[in-house]
């Protein structure tokens, strides 16, 4: 028999147990996407207000490269109309991020993701990922992956539907 | 008096909470997306080394008739 008291005694180190095995769910579509603060580098732009772009990448990531230029093109073609966009690093290290930046000085937001925090909330299902977010904070699109045109494309009438929203 | 939960009782409890809590139920790759720049590295891809590999190929098909089999692309951050 197992007294009661010892038993109560060791419950904190079992639901510790269960907390630390739970991760994270995905945010999905229709989710509100979580508010962006921790101990990035750089001040992040607020979300929710205007229609944003939110990017998760790495400079490890083939795909993520790829996609820069695309990004660059939708921010100079509706970040008048409204658009912001922000691309979230995943990088460890610091230097690699520094650098990748530097090679494709992007026109938006760029932001490192110091210890996962905003990547871990998000759990995103593959790299890259990015969100369609609008006004009201809320996620109306997602992209798992970068696949070129066809995901250019899917981007922008998206991006102009969210616009034309009130 | 004391309360006293038998020993069964207890171990069941236990267990169950511990299948409960994920243990059963975690994906058996626990390597998230986002943790997987040492595995994109192109030191984890084995076919990094064209002319190295050129050469394998040739030393497996003239002694061992043997050819193919390097069917893997890429390195491991599963981008895309």
């Amino acid at each position: 028999m197992i007294p009661l008291k010892q038993l109560l005694r060791i419950a904190p180190m079992l639901a510790g147990l269960a907390l630390g095995t739970v991760s994270h769910a995905q945010v999905k579509v229709g989710d509100l996407f979580p508010e962006v603060k921790g101990p990035q580098d750089t001040a992040a732009p607020s979300i929710g207000g205007a229609v944003t772009i939110v990017d998760f990448w790495a400079s490890w990531c083939a795909p993520c490269k790829a996609s820069f230029p695309a990004y660059a093109r939708l921010n100079a073609a509706y970040a008048s109309k409204g658009l912001s966009i922000l691309a979230v690093s995943v990088d460890d290290d610091p230097a690699a991020y520094a650098r990748f930046v530097a090679r494709f000085s992007p026109p938006f937001a760029v932001l490192l993701d110091r210890g996962h925090l905003l990547v871990r909330q998000v759990s995103v299902p593959t790299m890259p990922t990015c969100y369609v977010i609008d006004r009201h904070r809320r996620i109306r699109f997602i992209h798992a992956g970068y696949r070129g045109a066809e995901t250019d494309k899917a981007l922008q009438k998206e991006v102009e539907l969210l616009l034309s929203e009130t | 008096m004391k309360a006293k939960i038998p020993t069964a009782v207890a171990l069941v409890a236990v267990t169950l909470g511990t299948l409960c809590t994920g243990c059963s139920t975690a994906p058996a790759v626990r390597v998230h997306p986002w943790e997987r720049g040492l595995l994109a590295d192109s030191i984890m891809d084995p076919n990094r080394d064209a002319l190295g590999s050129a050469m394998m190929d040739h030393v497996t098909s003239s002694r061992e008739a043997a050819s193919g089999g390097r069917g893997v692309g890429g390195a491991g951050c599963g981008c895309n």
